[in-house]
């Protein structure tokens, strides 16, 4: 299989099975978007005339060379299916340390902090029982995560200081290796909190969506008030601090914001480097969920978004886009490609009274309770997670991005379609053309 | 040498199968967006390699 397409001028060929990328001029571009349906003698008489048969005869040389090398037309990875491996590893939790929020962000999965729930903080118990549960759980794996997150993990702030020096010691003392990442929208990012992250190297995912009018209208103070001005402020300030290591601006795009790429601009206008806007998960009952028949926009958007990465590239003032990041060369393994996510299986959440979930979306949903950091797994909605894979979702099997995507998100699948096995077909559509951006940008950065 | 097709990577999904799968790497869905899964634009955390 591959997935011939023009971006701008430069024609581009993915085969799928490889991974391998090939950058083709025109004669090539078409010959090979032919060459699976038709035999070389048809596609010399076709293209004799309008390229020269020595030309065509060229590229199905250098079609077949390739082809030889598994490099294009390559068969399916696993021709017989995938089974995936039963070791039942948790190397990664997501603690929610907070079930509450000071902000009141309108599209926020979280029922504005509480998940539906009592609004609630973790305790340290409950936070010490997670990283115990995480060294034990993931077993002989030497990397393991923490993600505080929330509501707002700042409004817990004793607890996320103990953690840190307590699954560090954990770490130490397991020999492994523990990485942190708190994501929060930077309202109590003051001078001690930058110094903390810096001298224990968290990393962080700093919310905010974009252009004032953006932002304010969907990331309010309780009051109703815009929260904007502080953030940036708040956010600019850490960016700028010696404290600040690795980290990403996250924003949210929504119907109201359909020309994200202006919000986008923005922040990196702002100054910062690494950069994640991304689509708005919401019912189809709430005003600012995109629709269908915003997807030619949204697709144009992202177009617009590549050229402006690509200008400030070539300026010597390069942007990281999130979704844009693609290592062809060093990136994942078929193995991490088929497990994608690896929500309920390697990667859970945790509630303050430290039930665990699936992951961060699922919470509150008492169908997807997977136990209890405490008594341990209860593995039964584990099994529906390491099932949902490409091999087992009819619509990937032809999808040309089902080695990149690796299937989508489970909890959108659920929301939308009512089954894991059925992706969100908007985030598919979105996703598709993020990757030939992606590919689009590789090609012409690439010294 | 290619007159009409450059290769940009040499690397092939099929070359990462036999060492792959350590599980070393960080979860994807963890570092940025946590509302959309991306896998494709993750870094392999092995020295090897894979390959």
């Amino acid at each position: 299989m591959i997935h011939a397409f023009t971006f701008d001028g430069t024609n581009i060929v993915l085969d799928v099975n490889s991974n391998a990328v090939h950058v083709v001029d025109e004669p090539a571009f078409n010959i090979i978007k032919e060459y699976a349906g038709a035999t070389g003698g048809e596609l010399v008489e076709k293209y004799a005339p309008v390229y020269g048969p020595d030309v065509v005869r060229e590229i199905l040389r250098e079609v077949d060379e390739l082809k030889n090398k598994g490099l294009l037309f390559s068969g399916d990875p696993l021709p017989g299916g995938y089974r995936p491996p039963e070791e039942g590893v948790v190397k990664a939790l997501c603690l929610h340390l907070a079930h509450d929020c000071n902000l009141r962000c309108r599209y926020c999965f979280a029922g504005q902090g509480d998940f539906g729930g009592d609004r609630g903080l973790m305790s340290l118990e409950v936070g010490r029982a997670a990283i115990d549960f995480l060294m034990q759980t993931s077993g002989g794996r030497r990397h393991v995560e923490v993600d505080f997150f929330g509501g707002e993990p700042l409004l817990n702030r004793p607890v996320l200081f103990d953690l840190v020096q307590y699954g560090r010691f954990r770490a130490r003392e397991a020999g492994k290796e523990i990485k942190f990442t708190l994501t929060t929208n930077a309202l109590l990012l003051d001078r001690e909190m930058q110094r903390f992250i810096g001298e224990n190297d968290l990393a962080v995912v700093l919310s905010i969506d974009g252009r004032p009018g953006v932002h304010d209208r969907m990331r309010p103070f309780p009051s109703g008030e815009g929260s904007y001005r502080r953030v940036m402020e708040r956010i600019k300030q850490f960016v700028h601090s010696p404290y600040c290591g690795e980290y990403y601006i996250r924003g949210t795009f929504t119907r109201y914001n359909l020309d994200f790429s202006e919000d986008v601009r923005h922040l990196a206008e702002a100054g910062f480097e690494h950069i994640s806007v991304e689509p708005v998960v919401a019912g189809a009952d709430t005003g600012y969920a995109l629709r269908d028949e915003d997807v030619p926009v949204l697709l144009e958007e992202y177009e617009k978004l590549t050229r402006y990465l690509l200008g400030r590239h070539r300026q010597g003032r390069p942007v990281d886009f999130f979704h844009f990041n693609i290592d062809l060369e060093d990136g994942p393994c078929l193995p991490k490609r088929l497990t994608g996510c690896s929500a309920g299986l390697e990667y859970l959440a945790v509630t303050p009274g430290g039930d665990l979930y699936p992951c961060h979306q699922f919470v509150g949903r008492q169908d997807f309770r997977m136990g209890n950091v405490f008594e341990g797994l209860n593995s039964n909605p584990a099994c529906f997670f390491r099932e949902a894979h490409i091999y087992n979702k009819n619509a990937c099997g032809q999808c040309w991005a089902k080695f990149h995507c690796s299937g989508g998100c489970h909890a959108n699948a659920l929301a939308f379609n009512g089954n894991l096995l059925e992706p969100y077909r908007l985030g598919c559509l979105l996703a598709r053309k993020r990757l030939e951006c992606a590919l689009y940008l590789k090609v012409c950065t690439q010294k | 040498m290619s007159k009409h097709i450059k290769t940009i990577n040499s690397r092939t999904l099929q070359s990462t199968v036999r060492n792959g799968g350590c599980g070393e790497c960080r979860t994807s869905c963890q570092s940025a967006c946590k509302t959309s899964c991306t896998v494709g634009n993750q870094a392999c955390a092995s020295g090897k390699k894979n390959n």
